[in-house]
């Protein structure tokens, strides 16, 4: 087991410095290097833009931005997969995107307008139109690199359990966790009788969210990106929770819905105004997961950039100054960091409560 | 706005990953691990209350012991006792037998004292009428030895006879 744990972190570092020499290469080509300088020094005039630096770091992006040095991205780039109507698939490094400021086979990421930020193809009358988009970007990425560690920590605690041993080692960590979600997460929410049907979504959807919380804390690869802010990966989550309750719900669940019992009937004839509602509720409670995941996480993440955006608005004013402000935003960082800790736990737990408690309202057979 | 517009390709990932890795850990982490956390759960409990019985069963032995014990002495009490009484009622039953027996011994040694007596007694009797025929016969022969003397004595007796 431990050695083909080894083998794939080591292929995993293979690669990943296999990616990161392709990406320093890209720079060693001198004409490709010198494009690069120059659209930089035109940058390099602009003043520091708090927003645009947190809403790049906040947003999902084509590479995965490590560092600027003197004036050059050190960034991992990701690949680039596009569907185009006109031209078909295409894929290809986004290392050859330049960070936005050339254009490859036809495609070059938007300046402005309504895919700002995202990868467009340039017609022939010179017009931007966006391609279906299946591109590995950062977010991507870092949930890929979140499943592999999910993936190799639990399966290896899994073998632990069936050598029937006492527990040992990062399986007394995971323990706890596991048994909590079940204990006090599935079984008073769902009952005695039903919960271990949704053990399994419960469970991975708690871990895969405090993983990726946690490694959003982390401000170097593999960690820093905001999987768990980023509404789609949230939504696609809430979905899930959404067609469980669907597939799962009881009878009496759905009668509630279409007609709920004990309610006066002028609120269902002539306007079905408390079907309307429910119809609406069902909606809802996945919507508000979604969103309270997204923005509460996204809120730390900005929250943070806004402090370290502080150094440099000071320091653009007097470059001192940004010196002397540094150690407050520091030790706001760190704060802001410790509180996100709690964050990271917290709304993993609370999602993962919040589901159990849906599944729990779609299985009761009577009150 | 970018921020709150979920992106095609994201979601589309974002999917395909997540159900992968849900059915991959099912199968692979979940089921084992709850199901060996559940096995585990089922023994400490099994063990517990084999433990708790055992306990129970450990009580009830000890109280069948002490009844036990408790009985025995009973017993032996019970047996004493009897013991007591037969022993006593065996004395008491030797002694009137040996009462009777003694008494029956002497009754019959009385009788055969009484017998002994009267047949000395007869004995005696007889002896003191031999003694006497023979003394009577000796004073006879030496009264007689003169012819006289006999002749008055015939007449005597003879006298004695007519009278009667």
């Amino acid at each position: 087991m431990h050695k083909n744990c080894r083998k794939v972190g080591l292929l995993f570092l293979v690669l990943l410095t296999f990616v990161l020499s392709h990406n320093v290469l890209a720079f060693e080509n001198p004409e490709e290097a010198e494009k690069e300088h120059t659209s930089k020094t035109e940058h390099e005039k602009e003043k520091f833009d708090p927003g645009h630096f947190i809403f790049d770091h906040v947003t999902d992006s084509y590479e995965w931005h490590i560092l600027t040095f003197k004036e050059r991205h050190v960034s991992i780039p990701l690949p680039v997969i596009v569907y185009s109507k006109e031209s078909g698939l295409h894929s290809f490094w986004s290392s050859k995107l330049h960070h936005g400021h050339s254009e490859y086979k036809g495609f070059r990421i938007s300046e402005e307008g309504p895919d700002k930020g995202k990868i467009v193809e340039i017609m022939k009358d010179g017009t931007e139109l966006k391609p279906l988009d299946f591109s590995i970007t950062k977010n991507i990425f870092a949930v890929f690199i979140s499943i592999g560690l999910l993936l190799w920590i639990f399966i290896s605690i899994a073998r632990k359990y069936e050598n029937k041993k006492a527990p040992s080692g990062f399986q007394n960590a995971m323990e706890p966790l596991i048994l909590f979600i079940r204990d006090d997460v599935a079984k008073p929410a769902i009952g005695e009788d039903k919960y271990e049907k949704f053990m399994p979504f419960l469970l991975t959807v708690f871990f895969f969210i405090l993983i990726n919380n946690l490694l959003g804390l982390v401000p170097v690869p593999p960690g820093g990106a905001n999987v768990t802010g980023n509404i789609a990966v949230t939504g696609v989550l809430a979905l899930f929770t959404l067609v469980i309750i669907t597939i799962n719900a009881s009878k009496y669940y759905w009668q509630e819905i279409y007609n709920a019992p004990g309610v006066p009937w002028w609120m269902k004839i002539p306007i079905p105004l408390m079907p309307i509602i429910e119809i609406l509720g069902l909606f809802i409670k996945p919507l508000v997961l979604m969103i309270r995941l997204f923005a509460n996480i996204a809120a730390g993440h900005i929250i943070v950039m806004g402090f370290f955006s502080l150094i440099f608005i000071f320091g653009d004013i007097i470059p001192y100054l940004g010196y002397a402000v540094s150690p407050v935003t520091i030790l706001f960082t760190v704060f802001m960091t410790v509180i996100e800790l709690l964050v990271a736990f917290v709304q993993a737990y609370v999602f993962t409560l919040l589901s159990a408690i849906y599944f729990g309202m779609a299985t009761t057979e009577h009150h | 706005m970018e921020l709150v517009t979920p992106e095609f390709g994201t979601v589309f990932w974002m999917l395909l990953s997540f159900l992968m890795i849900l059915f991959i850990l099912k199968k692979f982490a979940w089921k084992p691990i709850l199901t060996a956390l559940k096995e585990r759960e089922a023994s400490i409990d099994n063990a517990l209350r084999s433990a708790d019985k055992a306990r129970e069963k450990m009580e009830q032995l000890k109280a069948d012991n002490e009844k036990i014990i408790k009985e025995a002495k009973n017993e032996r009490d019970n047996l004493l006792k009897d013991a007591r009484l037969v022993k006593d009622m065996i004395i008491s039953e030797a002694k009137e037998k040996a009462n009777t027996e003694t008494e029956k011994i002497i009754k019959d040694a009385r009788v055969k004292i009484e017998n002994e007596k009267n047949a000395a007694l007869d004995e005696i009797k007889n002896q003191i009428a031999i003694f006497s025929i023979e003394i009577a016969e000796k004073i006879l022969k030496k009264k007689l030895e003169s012819t006289k003397d006999q002749k008055d004595m015939i007449n005597d007796l003879l006298d004695e006879i007519k009278l009667n």
